[in-house]
């Protein structure tokens, strides 16, 4: 199993603290709100920054979920 | 709007002869559906067969909720009104369809989501030929046919889609296995129910069965709603509304989500066919443009809409699709910026993928073939002409 960030699209507001504290995954667009770098899938080495990303974020806009590897 | 047919029986000819119902063995229906190979008809394409299985498969699971079924027929997209036609000319069919689906998969509670002005004649109508069946206003605006924002309307809330956790069919209203199935798709399993799978090939392609309802506008002498064959070459769908009333230059094929290709008469309509222009069938929307209009000024002003129907809920569509339209006016307005194509490129790399729903990823497929088939008509622009002297301003 590996992981993956899902980002509520619905529920983000561009606040930005994704960016600050995934730089390695996601950068901000022009307005503020994610951008991902390479795909959503999360190396194993950020899962620490990304879990960090998932419960700072101030609109519970981001979430982890696993998904099967292939 | 004119409504015809090619052959019978016809999706908006069926004369009614009474309930069609396969009461004794209602699972039936999901063996019929998969040897028609019958797809939904609002826009995806999805095969119908897989929906009704999952549906009643998540049924089955321990614990599951009984499932809801619901006929979409919200019809948001302005150059439709195929879904119109049916409820008006045929509601009998949708009924039946819906009646047919929600028995195969169990279904506890049945909704019919369409028009508020079509709810009256609807209501009276189920009163009399399936009383299980509520009938739930559609507002009108683009989105609100999206499969999960017709799940937040059933529900009472405003019709916006929703971010997706899980599949509709696994989890849809209030948690429920739910069958979101257009109005259209609802009455092609009735005449399959009546007239079986081998009937219903066949009309269509071996890859793509069936029939499908286009609705023709712009530059054809009878504008409406035809039932057609997949794979029928546009130059004789345009045909069936009388032909053009100008000489053509492209059709948008698909809606305003679709795509724009040059007027071919012997291009097939089917996924097959339209795949090379990026196209497919969708809700079978053709508009016809005239060589006397102006393909950027139509398209600018076509995303112009789609960037006035953003839901509001999403950043990159809510920030990105006016810049999108703005930049497309200025393109139509010859603007001698030689900057504003590579603007659009960045622009649609900016929205792409970045939605609860398909709206940011429609408009991108839309302005992506707006670029490519007006091509020369950009470069003219940006020289300041235009190949079309005296089309309307956007």
């Amino acid at each position: 199993m590996s992981e993956r960030l899902h980002i509520d699209w619905t529920a983000c507001r561009g606040r930005g603290l994704c960016g600050e504290l995934l730089p390695e995954m996601l950068d901000l667009d022009e307005w503020g709100y994610p951008r991902p770098k390479q795909g959503l899938s999360v190396p194993r080495a950020l899962s620490g920054p990304a879990r960090q990303a998932v419960g700072l974020c101030p609109r519970q806009a981001l979430r982890l979920q696993t998904e099967a590897t292939s | 709007m004119t409504t015809t047919l090619v052959g019978t029986p016809g999706l908006l000819t069926d004369p009614d002869a009474g309930p069609i119902r396969l009461s004794h063995e209602p699972r039936r229906l999901l063996v019929f559906a998969e040897e028609a190979g019958l797809t939904g008809r609002g826009g995806a394409g999805f095969p119908t067969y897989r929906k009704l299985a999952a549906v009643a498969a998540g049924a089955q699971k321990s614990g599951a909720e009984r499932p809801v079924v619901i006929g979409n027929g919200a019809e948001g997209e302005p150059a439709s009104g195929k879904d119109r036609a049916l409820l008006t000319h045929s509601p009998h069919l949708v009924l039946d369809g819906l009646m047919l689906a929600a028995e195969a998969v169990g279904a506890e509670k049945v909704y019919l989501y369409a028009p508020a002005d079509l709810a009256p004649s609807l209501r009276a109508r189920i009163a009399q030929r399936a009383p299980r069946i509520t009938v739930v206003e559609a507002p009108d605006t683009f989105i609100s046919g999206e499969e999960s924002a017709v799940i937040s309307r059933i529900e009472g809330r405003a019709a916006l889609p929703r971010d997706k956790r899980r599949l509709v069919v696994e989890s849809g209203v209030r948690g429920a296995p739910t069958l979101v199935q257009n109005v259209e798709t609802l009455a092609h399993l009735a005449l399959l129910a009546r007239y079986g799978p081998s009937w219903f090939r066949s009309r269509g392609t071996r890859q793509e069965p069936g029939t499908f309802l286009a609705t023709l506008s712009g530059a054809v002498r009878m504008p409406g709603v035809y039932e057609a064959p997949y794979g029928i070459p546009l130059g004789e769908l345009v045909s069936l509304a009388g032909g053009p009333s100008s000489d053509l230059q492209a059709v948008l094929v698909g809606g305003y989500h679709g795509a724009w290709l040059p007027a071919r008469a012997e291009v097939p309509v089917s996924r097959a066919g339209l795949r090379q222009y990026g196209a497919s069938p969708g809700a079978g929307v053709v508009v016809a443009l005239p060589t006397s209009a102006c393909g950027l000024v139509e398209s600018a002003r076509i995303a112009s809409y789609l960037a006035r129907q953003t839901a509001g809920q999403c950043g990159p569509c809510v920030n990105g699709l006016p810049r999108l339209a703005d930049t497309l006016i200025r393109l139509a307005r010859r603007d001698r910026d030689t900057r504003l194509p590579g603007e659009v490129e960045r622009l649609l790399g900016l929205v792409a993928g970045r939605g609860a729903c398909h709206h940011p990823d429609g408009t991108v497929r839309f302005v992506r073939s707006s670029m490519a088939t007006f091509a020369p008509e950009v470069r003219m622009h940006l020289a300041g002409y235009c190949t079309a002297e005296g089309a309307s301003d956007v």
